[in-house]
């Protein structure tokens, strides 16, 4: 246990304890039942856990879940940031309610969300009704998953932004502005590259949960093989057929994806902390 | 003894926060740790309070070695430089809080807690604001409460952590005069810790005065101002004019002018010299007085209270010095900006060798 | 040289910010809102419309039928045992990190957040692999009348993973930025490691504390993928509300299914109105989930 080893005796009572527990639960809930995966995999071989990964279903799967995810967080990238600049920036009716309303995805149940948008969309929906004469479809096709996405991504982008975008100094502004610069000079060269690592941080959030979404997704994009399949439905699909060695490494592969996104979130910001002070 | 401190030691990691470090403080007096942030001063009285452990070195408060003890048992009165009052309890709470804590057995009863509580708020001047949170009080007001708090539990010794250092300034003077007036009535060991030379003189029985984890000195204000032991303390205490230069054959060199040296070094040959002189023990006058004088231009006039600080460019000295007149002198002479004067060096200190801070 | 339009004051923008054009502001209001009707307003107005849309007496009787209670029953269940058992280990976590120095603080940070990189299948798919009727411990622990997966303890242990890191995370920062001088106070005035934890400690996080738990209920009534996977989907026995939301749907009895999916947008709601109250009265503006 080097790792959780104090550095000095600390003053405060209750560090065997708290810290005890809070590694046993930790590993009860999370390390053990996630290690799971590896153990199921590894029994598998090579050869095998390659075939059952790069199966054609399996790989459009994949692709599937990484592309939507990926036009999903990019989209939020706007959209988030045009609310945040709007709630923090301007004065208008309603503000105090969309801004509450920006976590509704956060605590709207995603099976709702997911019943919603594909009752929109359908043929018959609201919305489907207006698209339907253009021959645009949005029900089981990736627009449609990537139509749920955004709704699942958009606090993460609004709510890393808007703290940034608060605390600013004016200041900052002001002084460009009496530079000369023009408004949109502002905004394109001291505001955004000030934003940026927040909004790649809320961009990145939007992307891992993007890929590992599911509630949301299933109704809207109607799981044809090969065409609408998300990754996690094809580890649901195998777990149904008892195929706990295929689920395992469709889902390593996934939890490798996100974890590595989030990593890779780590690094940057690290980076970006080392640039700023220097 | 009321605290003894021997060879305490102290290293967070390269760091070493207190240097072999003993100390020792008689019962009821009002100590003064004294030094640059970073002295080590506030880790000191955190080892004191047990809220840091010391590598080694032993800690005997009231005659009762309490090295081992833990914070709980060694029954010291802290008070915090943020005075951490709990925020969610009331006044009252606050100050009963260290009674109520204790076992069933020796906790006093709900009259006398009461009875002692408001007691001490009354010798707080806080006893009208029994009811209120920390939230309501001013910064002035919260430092009362955390000081009554400290001594509800009838400490062994009394430690505060910067205690003036959040306050204003003119709340921080009256404070001050104060904290002075109630140790007088209460006589409780304390230790206060200060980078403020202004309220360790003003306000202490003996001054402690630290760098770099060891002391530098200790005795009382007057000991310590006027005969600071080494360059560090007379630079530390007070504004001060620096000049470097050499001592040679019994005389300072002071730019291109030449001092007799104190009799203490009047016997060195040669060797580097750090010569200090305090901007009030400068004399500027209009009429030469004497060969040493050194002839100068006023480059600036500030108004500093009662006292005018004048800048004054002398001849033979790289920098200028820092002088500090009385006003009278200041209208009588007719000074002001680009006036020629006079400047006679009353007192010197002369430090060899060289020093850092 | 600032030019003319910063001195203009009738703009109605925060005051001492350089405004943007009204034009402009215009347009990206409108753009926002825009945005929010297809995201947000259709979507929920749509929730209600269609759970009346065959009147009041039938959704009522959506709600109202013996699977939907038993669905609720569950879900209340549900909530009831896992809320108070990630408060305790978030608080007890929250302590461990905030008033110690230890080596590994920050990879323990990081543990903290590894259930939200987890997508909610695979949550419920490592406990079937771990208490599953196939692994070797399930089997063990059927032999001895233990159900887990397909049963409601998995359910539970299912969404106390998805939900874990919720209180703790609440915590941690505000415990970082409260420091510890008033444990310290506590300490040197005579307390013992429980009371300066029940006198001073809880007090002082109590909202957050209370905060964090909203969110964690919220998760787990709502949480679909992770239950999905462990509940086996028995009607009156192992269905939470959103499951029971799913079959409905699925059976094409749309407006049964909004109408009971219109309990779980109240829920939301009112969890986004205690949220933003919350963050109102405590001017705080940061929050992650």
């Amino acid at each position: 246990m080097a790792l959780f080893q104090r550095k000095r005796r600390n003053i405060l009572p209750g560090f065997g304890l708290s810290m005890g527990y809070t590694v046993f639960y930790l590993s009860a809930i999370v390390i053990v039942p996630l290690s799971m995966i590896f153990f199921n995999t590894i029994p598998m071989g090579w050869e095998p856990f390659v075939h059952a990964v790069t199966a054609p279903r399996v790989l459009a799967s994949y692709t599937l879940s990484f592309y939507t995810a990926f036009f999903a967080a990019l989209f939020d990238a706007f959209a988030g940031l045009l609310t945040a600049w709007v709630l923090v920036r301007y004065r208008f009716p309603g503000k105090q309610f969309l801004d509450a309303l920006v976590d509704l995805p956060f605590a709207l149940p995603t099976a709702v969300a997911g019943i919603c948008f594909a009752t929109l969309y359908s043929p018959v929906g609201w919305l489907g009704q207006l698209l339907a004469p253009l021959n645009l479809q949005i029900i089981n096709t990736p627009t449609g998953i990537i139509i749920a996405l955004i709704f699942i991504g958009f606090p993460f982008v609004v709510r890393t932004i808007q703290p940034v975008l608060e605390e600013m100094e004016q200041e900052i502004e002001e002084a460009a502005h009496c530079l000369g610069a023009t408004r949109w000079q502002t905004f394109t060269k001291i505001l955004l590259p000030h934003l940026f690592p927040a909004l790649l941080t809320g961009v990145t959030l939007a992307f891992a949960r993007g890929i590992g979404e599911y509630g949301s997704v299933i109704f809207i994009a109607g799981n044809l093989p090969m065409k609408t399949e998300i990754a996690p439905l094809m580890i649901m699909s195998k777990l149904d057929q008892f195929d706990y060695a295929g689920a395992s490494a469709v889902a390593l592969v996934l939890l490798c994806i996100s974890f590595s996104m989030l990593l890779l979130l780590n690094a940057v910001q690290e980076w970006q902390q080392k640039e700023y002070r220097s | 003894m009321g605290i003894e401190l021997q060879n305490i030691n102290k290293t967070f990691g390269e760091y070493k926060a207190i240097d072999n470090l003993s100390l020792s403080i008689p019962s009821g007096d009002l100590i003064a740790l004294l030094g640059p942030s970073g002295c080590g001063k506030t880790t000191l009285l955190r080892i004191i309070a047990g809220l840091e452990l010391a590598d080694s070195g032993k800690i005997i408060l009231e005659n009762k070695d309490t090295t081992n003890l833990p914070p709980r048992e060694k029954n010291v009165g802290f008070v915090f430089q943020h005075y951490a009052l709990f925020r969610r309890l009331t006044v009252f709470e606050n100050v009963a809080f260290g009674l109520k804590v204790l076992p069933f057995r020796e906790r006093p009863p709900k009259k006398e807690i009461r009875d002692r509580v408001e007691h001490l708020l009354k010798l707080v001047q806080m006893d009208w604001a029994l009811n209120r949170f920390p939230s309501q009080l001013s910064g002035g007001q919260r430092q009362r409460v955390a000081l009554a708090r400290a001594l509800a539990v009838n400490p062994r010794v009394l430690l505060l952590d910067e205690p003036f250092s959040a306050l204003d300034a003119k709340v921080r003077q009256e404070l001050r005069r104060w904290l002075r007036k109630l140790h007088d009535e209460i006589h409780v060991t304390s230790i206060f810790v200060t980078h403020d030379q202004e309220e360790a003189l003003e306000l202490a029985d003996k001054i402690v005065v630290i760098n770099k984890g060891r002391i530098e000195q200790q005795g009382t204000p007057q000991e310590v101002y006027d005969h600071p032991a080494n360059a560090f303390v007379y630079n530390f205490l007070g504004n001060v004019n620096v000049f470097h230069g050499r001592i040679h054959n019994g005389k300072v060199s002071l730019g291109a002018h030449h001092l007799d040296a104190p009799d203490d070094l009047k016997n060195v040959e040669e060797k580097t010299s750090q010569t200090f002189v305090r901007p009030h023990e400068i004399g500027i006058s209009r009429i030469r007085s004497n060969d040493n004088d050194l002839e100068g231009t006023i480059r600036e006039v500030r108004l500093q209270g009662g006292q005018i600080g004048l800048n004054i460019e002398c001849e033979g000295l790289d920098s200028p010095i820092e002088a500090e007149v009385p006003r009278e002198l200041f209208v009588n002479l007719q000074l002001a900006k680009g006036v020629q004067v006079f400047v006679t060096i009353n007192r010197v200190r002369v430090f060899t060798g060289d020093y850092e801070i | 040289m600032p030019e003319p339009e910063i001195s203009q004051s009738h703009s109605p923008v925060v005051k001492k910010r350089i405004s943007d054009p009204r034009s402009i502001q215009i347009l990206l209001i409108g753009l926002t809102y825009l945005f929010f009707i297809g995201f947000i307003f259709l979507p929920l107005g749509l929730v209600f419309s269609q759970a009346f849309g065959k009147g009041w007496s039938f959704y009522l009787e959506a709600i109202r039928e013996p699977y939907a209670i038993e669905a609720v029953k569950l879900t209340l269940l549900t909530v009831a045992i896992v809320v108070p058992v990630n408060a305790v280990f978030g608080v007890t976590a929250a302590w461990a990190i905030t008033k110690f120095n230890f080596r590994g603080k920050s990879t323990l940070k990081s543990l903290l957040d590894l259930p939200f990189a987890v997508s909610p299948v695979i949550a419920g798919l490592i406990f079937v692999l771990l208490v599953g009727s196939r692994t070797p411990f399930g089997s063990w622990l059927g032999e001895h009348g233990i159900k887990i997966i397909f049963s409601t303890p998995g359910i539970i242990i299912a969404t106390i993973f998805v939900t874990f890191p919720f209180i703790a995370r609440e915590l941690i920062p505000l415990m970082e930025a409260q420091g510890r001088d008033e444990e310290e106070a506590a300490l040197t005035l005579g307390a013992k490691g429980w009371q300066i934890f029940g006198k001073i400690t809880l007090p002082n996080i109590r909202w957050g504390l209370l905060y964090g738990m909203i969110l964690c209920g919220a998760r787990s009534i709502g949480e679909f993928g992770a239950v999905s996977v462990v509940s086996g989907h028995i009607r009156g026995q192992t269905n939470t509300i959103p499951l029971h939301v799913e079959i409905l749907y699925s059976e094409y009895n749309f407006t049964a299914s909004f109408a009971v999916a219109s309990l779980l947008v109240f829920l939301a709601l009112l969890t986004v109105v205690i949220k933003s109250g919350m963050e109102k009265h405590f001017q705080k503006n940061s929050f992650h989930l």
